[in-house]
């Protein structure tokens, strides 16, 4: 498989990897993917007051698009407002990253895992 | 010593041809170019004289007579040619035949043509090591059992079957018994006459070869064996395998074919072995939590098929980039299922999806696998620090225990 530029730089020098608290609230979780089909991203969101992300942290166990989409992910949601990080779609990722149709389901993986760490979000704040 | 970059450790896939080798084979693409078939002149003679020296290095290798050297395109065509001429020839004996889950696509596809036609496959299941049963295989011969397929050593886990009992077995109950050698020749003794094998397959470019040529072991004698071929025309090689013989290539095949009976005795497989296993220990005494796939024992001694936890194979061949390996992820397949083989072997799909395979060779150093260590041990703990699997692991959960989302 040859990569491109995008997914190479993603994977060799990823953005915001790591963990914060999970059980701040001000902090979403989304876990997506399983560990028997190859992929699972941890996504973190953490989001002030106002709406706003202020931060995102990922972990991914996943080829090397997989990495590169949620790093990509994290940099993209940063500064949004959940309103506008939840209307991000996986075409986006996959066009950014010039995946091929192989490994679409990637961006959908990080798609869904912006929905899942908002919708914790909104679960801590009794809003879901 | 600096290491030249990128190490090549994927000599399962194919392997580079030795300098030897290509020495041999360069004189009969251009001076002797002949047709070896073109009996009225010199040019030809040639030809069909390098061509029958080959044949007899490549029947020395697996202790047959040159007589019973087919030769083919590869091992592909070989296995082809084996389980569906038999097939073709053999029908009105029975429609039944038996191989094993682990088998290379070759033969398991030239099965699967097969049940469309009407025919009845067993694929016998592996243990654990990868191995199958005997008693197993015993039990499931029929009267109906026209032939028995099991390769000698499997191309992703190394696992060398145990192909003497079962051409034992297999002669006994008037079965045939054909045996993809492939991986395993000049890495393990293989004699067709000791191994009781009716039809044996082989390919140059596994063993220092040039690509696209191979051969079909194809027994003379009592009881008599007879094939119907693929491909029609001239009546080349016992009229099996019609075709202008590509006598460079089919020189280059002998060559190797001498080369690897050399290595088993001269030591030569012994330093390879040294080299798989000085990588193993380094990365075992480096990282925990890393697996070995299929049994150390019964294994040739250029294979290492490792997962390593928590980290994806994909991810990791590429941030291993200056080491050519291969893996049995998922995402490495055009059909994102991860590697049948160690499905069979019972390797659970999350193992699967982290295993590497490492094929040592002729041509590999110390210093390469030193280098190879090095990597490894340092994009495996970077993975690791960047995989949830791994946090989530250290935090005491049982990933068994999480309700994943599949998708
Ligand atoms: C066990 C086995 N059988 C058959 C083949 C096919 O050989 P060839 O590439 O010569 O067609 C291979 C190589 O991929 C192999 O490893």
């Amino acid at each position: 498989m040859a990569y491109s530029d995008k997914v190479v730089n993603h994977y060799e020098n990823p953005q915001n990897v790591g963990s914060l608290d999970k059980n701040d609230p001000q902090v979403g979780t989304g876990l997506v993917g399983a560990p028997a089909c190859g992929d699972v991203m941890k996504l973190q969101l953490k989001i002030n007051d106002d709406g706003i992300i202020e931060d995102a942290k990922f972990k991914t166990f996943g080829c090397g698009s997989a990495i590169a989409s949620s790093s990509l992910v994290t940099t993209m949601v940063k500064g949004k407002t959940i309103e506008e990080a939840e209307k991000i779609e996986n075409s986006l990722i996959a066009e950014e990253l010039a995946l091929p149709p192989v490994k679409i389901h990637c961006s959908v993986l990080a798609e869904d895992a912006i929905k899942a760490a908002i919708a914790d979000y909104r679960k801590k704040r009794g809003e879901a | 010593m600096s290491v030249k970059l990128p190490i090549y450790f994927d000599n399962q896939a194919t392997t580079p041809v030795d300098p030897r080798v290509l020495d041999a084979m360069m004189p009969y693409l251009t001076e002797h170019f002949g047709n070896p078939a073109s009996r009225n002149h010199a040019f030809g003679w040639a030809a069909k004289e390098a061509v029958e020296i080959a044949r007899e290095q490549v029947a020395a290798l697996i202790g047959a007579s040159p007589k019973e050297i087919i030769f083919t395109s590869g091992a592909t065509e070989s296995d082809n040619l084996a389980i569906k001429g038999v097939a073709r020839q053999y029908e009105s004996r029975g429609k039944h035949i038996i191989t094993v889950q682990t088998e290379h696509k070759a033969v398991l596809d030239s099965c699967h043509a097969l049940e469309r036609d009407g025919w009845e496959v067993t694929f016998l299941p592996v243990d654990r090591e990868g191995l199958v049963d005997i008693d197993q295989l015993r039990d499931a011969i029929r009267d109906d059992t026209v032939l028995v397929s099991v390769m000698l050593a499997n191309n992703e886990i190394g696992v060398v079957q145990p192909i003497r009992e079962i051409g034992a077995i297999c002669r006994e109950r008037g079965v045939i018994f054909h045996c993809d050698a492939v991986q395993g020749l000049g890495k393990v003794p293989f004699d067709v006459v000791e191994d009781h094998v009716d039809l044996a397959s082989i390919s140059a470019h596994k063993m220092y070869g040039p690509k696209g040529i191979g051969a079909l072991y194809v027994r003379r004698g009592r009881p008599r064996l007879r094939l119907r071929p693929l491909i029609d025309g001239g009546g080349h090689e016992r009229g099996l395998r019609s075709g202008t013989l590509a006598t460079h290539q089919i020189v280059g095949l002998g060559k190797a074919a001498e080369l690897a009976a050399e290595d088993l005795v001269n030591g030569g497989i012994d330093k390879v072995r040294a080299l798989r296993d000085r990588l193993w220990d380094g990365i075992r005494e480096n990282l925990d939590e890393v697996y070995l796939n299929g049994s150390w024992e019964h294994r040739i001694p250029n294979n290492l098929n490792v997962s390593f936890a928590y980290v994806e194979g994909e991810a990791m061949m590429m941030g291993i980039k200056d080491i050519a390996c291969s893996s049995g992820s998922a995402c490495t397949s055009a059909s994102l299922e991860p590697s049948y083989v160690l499905r069979a072997l019972g390797v659970g799909a999350e193992l699967a999806h982290s295993s590497i395979r490492f094929g040592l060779g002729r041509f590999n150093t110390e210093e390469e696998v030193d280098h190879a260590i090095g990597l490894i041990v340092e994009k495996v703990r970077w993975l690791r620090e960047m995989s949830p699997l791994y946090e989530m692991v250290k935090e005491g959960i049982d990933l068994s225990s999480v309700q994943w989302s599949a998708h």
